[in-house]
């Protein structure tokens, strides 16, 4: 019986490998390139339209913001780069300080949530709420986006700052649904316990880092208008 | 016996019903379950596979001799990771909020092995012609697949379609079916559909030759 006899190849040269190796990873790092460069700008202005939208929501009565960020020596300063989590300072039709929008992030059930919040300087309290991005269980988790109880925590959230103006007079905690009793309380969600603390923690973080500086540093910025495009 | 010849047809519709890669080759599964959990996000994922077929497979195919047996696996990721990475980008440029709701999805069309698999078994072997036939009825195929059990899942979980109520409000939505659970009783649901059909099909086309001969 003929057994057939694998078929002799001719030996690959280590050049036809370089050159097709090589020569593939130029094409494709000019194909990364050449989009990138296309669409880089659309990205841009879709990220800060997306951020105008989630500000606008959160605090309305802002008309245009200032990103500011903390310097090496702690004081507050604007800046003109686009941050991950970005800190806004918002100012109203008669240029007056109204507020100041903060992102802010932590872990919740699923995975990091992140959120977008505002921050009355006249309150002395958290005014607006968004969330960013979650992957938190549809229809349990998710309900901290939709829940009209779970949103009107925001309508006023106490976040004034103590005596020496260093950290929160008092912390913000979710508490059980139905058995909130104070201003700086969250009132959670039944089936959503995780998320509604995680929202809780995640603000009360944020809120002792930003806000003691906000309030030290935020009406000190110096703010000039956007002038109108003719 | 005759052997039928294989059309550049054949090679187009071989990919939506036949050899549908969901349904029949059941590969891809990772998106086909985790992101078919509204339409909109099963039909972006449908299209940015097909681009990600296409453009491949005729990339790979145009340079197929070029390629070297021995280097051709890391030739043709790098080829498919490129048209990823350009997909991801041009999705962002559309919508952001698709892109978010797609998530870490987008990149992993690196590893779908629908991919690398019609790249390596017939792209690195055909014409440029029969190629892309070959990657448009798979990608239609795939997107198709993703798209029944993506409105399956969304009208039962969440009453709508393309975020478009469709179910009155009385109706008490099912959870599971947008949950990773609820991808598996859609696909349960359509394999049932699929097989059932094909096994009519064998036994109507059996008869026929019986009758034939």
């Amino acid at each position: 019986m003929n057994v057939p006899q694998p078929l002799e190849r001719p030996p690959t040269s280590a050049w036809s490998m370089y050159r097709s190796i090589v020569g593939i990873g130029a094409l494709c790092a000019l194909l990364i390139v050449a989009v990138y460069q296309s669409t880089a700008a659309r990205i841009r202005e879709n990220q800060e339209r997306f951020l105008a939208a989630a500000v606008a929501e959160v605090l309305p009565p802002a008309r245009s913001t200032v990103a500011v960020v903390l310097a090496d020596d702690g004081r507050l300063m604007t800046t003109a780069e686009t941050h991950e989590l970005p800190v806004l300072l918002g100012y109203g039709d008669s240029d007056d300080l109204v507020g100041a929008v903060i992102a802010a992030e932590g872990m919740g059930y699923q995975d990091n949530i992140r959120v977008l919040y505002a921050y009355s300087f006249e309150l002395q309290a958290i005014v607006g709420f968004k969330v960013l991005a979650s992957k938190e269980t549809p229809g349990l988790g998710d309900r901290i986006e939709k829940e009209a109880h779970f949103i009107a925590n925001f309508d006023r959230l106490d976040a004034r700052l103590d005596v020496d103006g260093k950290s929160l007079q008092h912390a913000i905690v979710t508490v059980k649904q139905g058995e909130k009793t104070e201003p700086w309380q969250l009132d959670g969600i039944t089936g959503a316990t995780i998320t509604s603390e995680a929202i809780g923690n995640i603000l009360n973080t944020s809120a002792s880092r930003w806000l003691p500086v906000l309030e030290r540093d935020a009406r000190a910025i110096d703010y000039s208008p956007p002038t109108e495009e003719p | 016996m005759a052997v039928k010849e294989i059309t550049t047809t054949d090679e187009f519709v071989k990919g939506l019903w036949r050899d549908n890669p969901v349904f029949v080759q059941v590969l891809g599964m990772c998106p086909a379950l985790a992101v078919s959990n509204t339409a909109i996000n099963a039909l972006t994922m449908g299209l940015a596979t097909t681009f990600v077929l296409l453009m491949s497979g005729l990339s790979v195919s145009a340079l197929r001799t070029f390629i070297p047996r021995e280097a051709r696996i890391v030739c043709f990721i790098c080829i498919i990771a490129s048209f990823v990475t350009a997909v991801d980008y041009i999705i962002q440029a559309i919508s952001l909020e698709l892109s978010r709701s797609l998530g870490a999805f987008i990149a992993l069309i690196v590893v779908n092995c629908l991919i690398l698999g019609r790249a390596e078994a017939f792209a690195s072997k055909h014409n440029l012609l029969r190629s892309t036939l070959d990657a448009l009825g798979m990608g239609v195929g795939f997107t198709v697949a993703l798209l029944t059990i993506g409105v399956v899942r969304e009208i039962l979980g969440n009453g709508s379609l393309f975020g478009v109520a469709v179910l009155p409000g009385s109706f008490q939505t099912w959870t599971v079916m947008v949950l990773p659970s609820g991808g598996f009783f859609a696909m349960a649901l359509w394999l049932l559909v699929v097989n059932r059909i094909k096994e009519r099909q064998a036994a109507a086309e059996k008869h026929a030759q019986e009758v034939a001969s």
